[in-house]
C-alpha cells in the first residue's frame, strides 16, 4: 500500500513538473510581448527600460526558465496586467477566488453523485420499462447540453418567469448582512448555479451507475439475499449499490476536468466570482499572467484530485493492490 | 494476370457492397441509430439548402428600434435578434458553421488519435512508452482551460484557429482506444503471415491494421463530432468565436449578453435546442454504430 502511494506520488510530481514546464513554453509563444505593450503607455523611457529589465525578457531563455521555476516553487505566480478586486499579484487574485469555486463545485458534485446514483439504481431495477427509458433519455439529453445554455433556460424559467432566485452575483447588491443572514443570502445566490451544474453532471453518473448495477444484479449474492427474504429496497441500496462504488469513483475522477469546464461557463453566466469567471476575464483581456496562473492551478488541482481518488480506491476496494 | 487482378478487384467491390448493405439494414433495424440518422439528416439538409431558400440575408442588419427583438410572427417565424436579424436565417447559416467546425475538428482529432494509436500499439517498446506518456499528459489537462489557453495563442479568432484548437485538444482518449484495438489486431495470424512475406512496418500498419480498426475509428469519430460541436459552442460563449461566421454558439453568446435581459427567449431557446438535438443525434448514432460495427460488443 505504502509502496503504491509512493509510486503514484512520484508520478504526480513528475507530471506537475512537466505541466509547469509546458506552461512556461506555451506562454512564451503568446502574441504581444512586453515591449509592444509598453509602447502605448505614457511612462518615460527610463521607467520602461527598468520594467523590461525587471521582467527579464532580454535574458536568454534558460535563465528565464530558471528564474521562472524558482518563483513557481516559492509560490509566486507573477504580476497581473490589470488588478482584480484590488489585488495585483496573481497568487493573491487566485487565492481570493478559490473558495467560491470550491464551495460551488463541491455542493454540485455531491448533488450530482447522490441523484445520479439514485437514478442509476432505479433504472437498473426497472430495466427496459418506460421509467428506465424515460430517465435514461433525460440523462442522455442533459449530457449533450451545453452547460451555459441549460443555465440560460433555468434563468428564463426561475428568475425571469417565477422570480424565485437571483440571476447573478454572490450577494444582493446594497445589503450589508452579517452572520446567518449573509450565509442565507449566499446560499440563495448559489442555488441556481449549483442546481444547473449538478443536473448537467447527473447524466454521466446515472448512465455509469445503471450499467454497473445491471451487472451486479445478476450476481449470485443478490439471489441469495432475495432468497433470505430481504426487501427489494434493502437489497438494492445495502447489497448492490456499495459494490458499484468503484466504477463510480473512476467516473467521478475522470469527470473533474469536465466539471471545471462547466464551472467556467456557469461562473461567467451567473457572474459568480470564482476561478472560472477570472479565467474568462483574463482570456478576453489577454491578461497572460492571470491566464497562465489559472491554467496551472486548475491543472495541478485536477492532478492532485486524481491522485487522492487513486489512493481512496485502495480503501474502497481492498482488492486493488499494485 | 491482368484478368485475375480485375476479377479480384470486382470480387472485393462486391463483398464491400454486400457488407455495406448489411450495415444499412442493421442501422434501419436499430431504433436508436435510425433516430440519430434522421435528426442529423434533417440538420444537414437544413445547413445545405436552408440559406438558399431563406428570403433574409443573415448578415444584413437594419438596426432600427422597430426591427430589434421582434417576437415570432408570420414575417419572421422565429423573431429577430438584437441587431434586427432574422433568427431563422441565422439559425440556418449557423448550422453550416457549427457542423463544419464540428466535422473538421473531428477530422484532425481522428487523424492524430488514429496515427498515434496505431504507431504506439504496433511498434511498441520505447516509442509506445513515449507516446503513451505524452497521451497521458494530454489526458490530465483540463479540457476547457486548455482550449482557452491554446486559443489565446492567436491574435484573432478565425474559424480555422478554432477548428485547430478543438482538434488538438481531443485526440488523447481516441489514441488510447485505437492503441488497445491495434494490440489485439496485431496478434492475429494474417499479420504474422504478412510479416513473413516480407512486408514493411508502414505497409502493415496502413494496409492491414488500419482497415481492421477502421470500424472503431468510424463510430468513435461520430461520437467525437458531438463533443466537438459542444466545445465550439462553449468556446463561442466564452468569446472565442469567429465574428464573421456566426455559429449557433455565437448566437447563444450574443443572446446571453442582450436578449436574456429583455426576455427575448426566441433568440436563445431554439438555437440551444438545435445544439442539443445535433449533439444527441450524433451520440445516438455513435453508440448504435459502435454496437453494430464493434466486433467485441456484437458477440455479447
Amino acid at each position: 500500500m505504502v509502496k503504491r502511494i509512493l509510486k503514484r506520488l512520484l508520478f504526480v510530481c513528475i507530471t506537475i513538473f512537466i505541466v509547469i514546464t509546458f506552461n512556461f513554453f506555451l506562454f512564451r509563444l503568446m502574441p504581444g510581448d512586453i515591449e509592444t505593450r509598453l509602447q502605448k503607455s505614457t511612462a518615460s523611457q527610463e521607467v520602461k527600460d527598468r520594467i523590461i529589465e525587471e521582467s527579464g525578457v532580454n535574458k536568454p531563455w534558460y535563465e528565464q526558465y530558471a528564474s521562472y521555476l524558482k518563483s513557481m516553487f516559492s509560490g509566486d505566480l507573477g504580476t497581473a496586467y490589470n488588478s482584480y478586486d484590488g489585488h495585483q499579484r496573481v497568487a493573491d487574485i487566485i487565492w481570493s477566488r478559490i473558495p467560491n469555486t470550491v464551495i460551488l463545485l463541491v455542493c454540485a458534485e455531491i448533488l450530482a453523485i447522490l441523484l445520479g446514483m439514485f437514478i442509476g439504481v432505479v433504472c437498473a431495477y426497472k430495466r427496459g420499462r418506460p421509467l428506465d427509458t424515460g430517465l435514461l433519455s433525460a440523462s442522455l439529453a442533459l449530457y449533450s447540453m451545453p452547460t451555459f445554455w441549460f443555465a440560460m433556460v433555468l434563468i428564463f424559467i426561475f428568475c425571469s418567469g417565477l422570480g424565485w432566485f437571483p440571476a447573478s452575483g454572490v450577494k444582493t447588491a446594497g445589503t450589508a448582512y452579517h452572520g446567518m443572514k449573509l450565509v442565507a443570502d449566499y446560499l440563495k445566490h448559489m442555488t441556481l448555479p449549483m442546481l444547473c451544474m449538478g443536473l448537467v453532471m447527473v447524466g454521466s453518473y446515472a448512465i455509469t451507475m445503471r450499467s454497473t448495477m445491471i451487472d451486479i444484479l445478476t450476481e449470485d449474492y443478490i439471489t441469495t439475499a432475495r432468497a433470505k427474504g430481504f426487501s427489494t429496497r434493502y437489497i438494492l441500496f445495502k447489497h448492490a449499490a456499495p459494490n458499484a462504488m468503484l466504477p463510480m469513483s473512476t467516473i467521478i475522477a475522470l469527470n473533474l476536468s469536465v466539471v471545471f469546464g462547466g464551472a467556467i461557463q456557469l461562473e461567467t453566466l451567473f457572474s459568480w466570482p470564482g476561478l472560472g469567471m477570472l479565467m474568462y476575464k483574463a482570456l478576453n483581456a489577454r491578461d497572460y499572467p492571470v491566464l497562465q496562473g489559472c491554467f496551472l492551478i486548475s491543472t495541478v488541482a485536477i492532478i492532485l484530485a486524481n491522485f487522492l481518488m487513486d489512493i481512496l480506491y485502495g480503501f474502497i476496494d481492498p482488492r486493488v493492490k499494485d | 494476370m491482368e484478368n485475375a487482378k480485375r476479377n479480384s478487384r470486382a470480387l472485393r467491390r462486391t463483398l464491400r457492397r454486400r457488407k455495406f448493405g448489411m450495415f444499412v439494414k442493421q442501422v434501419v433495424g436499430n431504433r436508436m441509430a435510425l433516430a440519430g440518422v434522421i435528426i442529423i439528416a434533417f440538420f444537414i439538409l437544413m445547413a445545405v439548402f436552408g440559406p438558399m431558400i431563406m428570403p433574409f440575408d443573415p448578415t444584413i442588419n437594419g438596426e432600427t428600434v422597430e426591427s430589434k427583438y421582434n417576437s415570432p410572427s408570420w414575417e419572421h417565424l422565429l423573431g429577430t435578434d438584437s441587431l434586427g436579424r432574422d433568427v431563422l436565417a441565422n439559425l440556418m447559416s449557423g448550422a453550416r458553421v457549427s457542423l463544419f467546425v464540428g466535422i473538421s475538428a473531428t477530422l484532425i482529432t481522428m487523424i492524430l488519435g488514429t496515427l498515434i494509436g496505431i504507431v504506439s500499439g504496433y511498434v511498441g517498446g520505447f516509442v509506445d512508452n513515449l507516446l503513451m506518456r505524452v497521451t497521458d499528459f494530454f489526458l490530465v489537462l483540463p479540457w476547457l482551460p486548455f482550449c482557452m489557453v491554446l486559443a489565446a495563442l492567436f491574435d484573432k479568432n478565425s474559424i480555422w484557429n478554432i477548428i485547430l484548437v478543438i482538434g488538438l485538444t481531443g485526440w488523447s482518449s481516441t489514441a488510447r482506444i485505437i492503441r488497445s484495438q491495434t494490440l489485439s489486431v496485431k496478434e492475429q495470424q494474417y499479420v504474422e503471415r504478412t510479416i513473413s512475406i516480407g512486408a514493411g512496418k508502414w505497409h502493415i500498419m496502413f494496409r492491414h491494421i488500419l482497415p481492421n480498426v477502421f470500424p472503431l475509428v468510424f463510430s468513435e469519430a461520430i461520437l467525437i463530432i458531438s463533443g466537438s460541436i459542444l466545445t465550439e459552442t462553449s468556446l463561442a460563449f466564452l468569446g472565442l468565436g469567429d465574428p464573421s461566421r456566426p455559429s449557433w454558439g455565437m448566437m447563444l453568446s450574443d443572446a446571453s449578453s442582450g436578449a436574456m435581459s429583455v426576455g427575448a427567449w426566441w433568440c436563445y431557446i431554439i438555437p440551444g435546442a438545435c445544439v442539443v438535438l445535433v449533439a444527441l443525434g450524433f451520440t445516438l448514432m455513435g453508440y448504435a454504430f459502435d454496437e453494430i460495427l464493434n466486433p467485441k460488443l456484437k458477440t455479447r
